[in-house]
């Protein structure tokens, strides 16, 4: 029992913090909020669906692809829309918004509701950790999602893209008279946490069938990771992600699984209620209280 | 070298008269400073008569059109104190279970449940607001887009107030009259008020906290209290919106929290022109009549509304009412640029 919840909550925690990751990452460098985000992390699904199903690519091929075109979609969601309304915080939520909920309901119209959509396992078949059989995919998950974490922190730890996304994310003047580009930035910021979906999405889909409500709900999970840990630390992520998690798992086992998305729900408000900036961060904190 | 142009807007003569005393002094003045005011007006409490001309079903509509501007107007009275809200619903739907509430368990008539449910509500999301009223932008918007969702899973979950099924056969409304006037009145007294409202001293300063917090702070004015009456005040349009609804479909549940209720009336403001509470208006009475129209289309609506958001929140900031103003008071020529 404790053994299963253990394990079963950490695979949990850590489908909460791939999903959380990439939204975070682009609001903590270019400050844009992406509430298109769910819809994108639905199109990833989608998009590997029909290149496995149409194009009839294997599907070491058709990840890649599908990530590729993603994050550049994410690129160009940047250049079209956002550049546009740049810094006015109220247009730049309601676009990326419209454009998630456009994104969804034309899914929706389309009929992309039914079982047949679903992706394949990585690996089929289980292990047995300590008397509770996990599947593989589980186990991928897990592993995908610590090495995300690590390839991020050296990512924006050892190369010239990741320090000047640090840059931009520290103070946007000082990095502008460094010569670091901010639209570039921004930009490429958007498509990182956009690959990033699609990342999530591929490891996380199998799990289940996609549906269309999965687009508002992994929306909602991102932004309340996100929250809770401070949207700009990644540590912060780690930990909400665990704190959630364990949370979720456990209302779900002793409650039932309508409640789960209450706890979220929940943590977003009470967290922004009493502490905006979240458990970890820091250096926004006075921009966002008056 | 190529002669280069530019566009100078100038104030059309009897805009500067009409700003003084000299807009008594004709009729055609009068009828400048009136027309755009009084049009509207008469209109809409004209179309209610024309029953038997245009028939029923687009009286209805005319009430979903009443109903949803209400929630725009709102919207617009928030974002007038700077709070970008993504969940009108909220107070939609706080009004209309409140009211089914009263009336389905306490059995109370309609013309008690829909004060007691707008005031009610008004004053139930003003308390849920209260702490997070500190908030700025996206995370003030975040908590809005959270909040109606979240009362929906609750009702879901806990299963109270009829839980996934909602609470129906609630007493119906009066009479047709009814029905339709209250509504049109609503958004009227609403419309003409808040814009009387926002062009007091007392709106000044809420424009001022929506301008830079920190400034009016600085005048030692307790900004909150402010914002909090703001949202009290919007809180009464959308809750009515709400507790009448509830009557008038003469059901409550889960749809009370919709993602309709949030995002039709932003874009009804967006496209309206935010900030000058007739462009909501206006926008509700080109959109909702127009997605009436696509209703074959289904969903394919929503995607609808999001493509207008977009194209109106990049393409044309300034909505539509701040176009036809412009032009109503100003005319533009071309001048050379030296």
């Amino acid at each position: 029992m404790i053994s299963s919840i253990l394990i079963y909550g950490l695979v949990n925690s850590v489908v909460l913090a791939l999903i959380a990751i990439g939204f975070s990452l682009t609001f903590g460098i270019s400050g844009v909020a992406n509430f298109a985000y769910g819809a994108l992390y639905l199109l990833s699904g989608y998009l590997t669906w029909m290149l496995l199903k149409y194009a009839g690519l294997p599907l070491v091929l058709a990840v890649p692809i599908a990530i590729a075109i993603v994050g550049l979609l994410g690129f160009v969601i940047y250049w079209i829309i956002l550049l546009r309304v740049r810094g006015i915080v109220l247009s730049e939520v309601i676009a990326t918004f419209a454009l998630g909920v456009g994104m969804l309901e034309f899914f929706r119209w389309k009929g992309f509701v039914t079982y047949e959509f679903t992706l394949p396992y990585f690996k089929k078949g289980m292990l047995l950790i300590g008397g509770v059989p996990v599947d593989y995919q589980r186990l991928f998950i897990i592993g995908i999602g610590l090495a995300l974490v690590l390839f991020l922190y050296f990512f924006t730890h050892h190369t010239r893209i990741g320090w000047s996304f640090r840059g931009i994310a520290q103070n946007q003047r000082t990095a502008i008279s460094l010569g670091i580009e901010p639209d570039w930035t921004a930009a490429l910021s958007l498509a990182f946490g956009s690959a990033m979906a699609a990342v999530a999405a591929i490891s996380i889909l199998p799990l289940g069938i996609i549906s269309i409500n999965m687009g508002y709900d992994v929306l909602l999970i991102a932004v309340a990771v996100g929250i809770v840990g401070g949207l700009e630390s990644v540590p912060g992520i780690l930990v909400a992600s665990l704190i959630l998690g364990y949370c979720q798992f456990i209302t779900s086992m002793y409650l039932s699984a309508e409640w789960m998305m209450v706890v979220y729900l929940a943590a977003i408000v009470l967290v922004l209620a009493i502490k905006p900036s979240g458990l970890f961060g820091k250096f926004k904190e006075l921009e966002e209280r008056v | 070298m190529a002669v280069r142009y530019r566009k100078e807007r100038l104030d059309r003569g009897i805009k500067a008269r009409c700003e003084d005393m000299f807009a008594l002094s004709s009729y055609r003045e009068m009828l400048y400073l009136l027309l755009p005011r009084v049009l509207p007006v008469v209109a809409l409490l004209t179309f209610p008569l024309l029953k038997g001309v245009v028939g029923l079903y687009w009286e209805k509509v005319l009430v979903i059109t009443c109903a949803i501007a209400l929630l725009a107007l709102s919207w617009d009275l928030m974002a007038s104190v700077g709070l970008v809200s993504l969940g009108q619903a909220v107070f939609f739907g706080a009004g209309a279970y409140l009211t089914g509430f009263l009336n389905n368990s306490l059995g109370w008539p309609c013309f008690l449940t829909i004060p007691c449910g707008t005031v009610g509500g008004a004053l139930f999301c003003t308390f849920l607001l209260l702490p997070v009223l500190r908030l700025r932008g996206v995370y003030f918007a975040i908590v809005t887009l959270t909040l109606p969702l979240l009362f929906a899973r609750f009702i879901e979950a806990s299963k109270i107030l009829g839980g996934n099924e909602g609470l129906s056969a609630l007493s119906p409304l009066p009479n047709l009259w009814f029905e339709l006037y209250v509504p049109v009145l609503a958004v009227l007294v609403c419309l003409f008020g808040f814009r009387r409202l926002i062009n007091e001293d007392y709106g000044l300063v809420l424009q001022g906290i929506r301008d830079n917090d920190l400034a009016v702070m600085s005048g030692a004015i307790n900004i909150y209290k402010f914002k909090a009456q703001a949202v009290f005040v919007a809180g009464l349009a959308g809750a009515f919106v709400g507790a009448f609804m509830t009557h008038y479909y003469r059901f409550v549940g889960m749809p009370a929290f919709a993602l309709d209720y949030s995002i039709l009336p932003l874009t009804c403001a967006v496209l309206g022109g935010v900030g000058t509470f007739a462009g909501p208006t206006l926008g509700a009475f080109i959109l909702v009549p127009l997605s009436e129209a696509l209703r074959t289309f289904g969903t394919l609506r929503v995607v609808f509304y999001s493509a207008i958001l977009i194209i109106c929140v990049v393409g044309l900031p300034e909505g539509i009412f701040h176009y036809i103003q412009r032009k109503y008071h100003q005319f533009e020529r071309l001048i050379e640029v030296g």
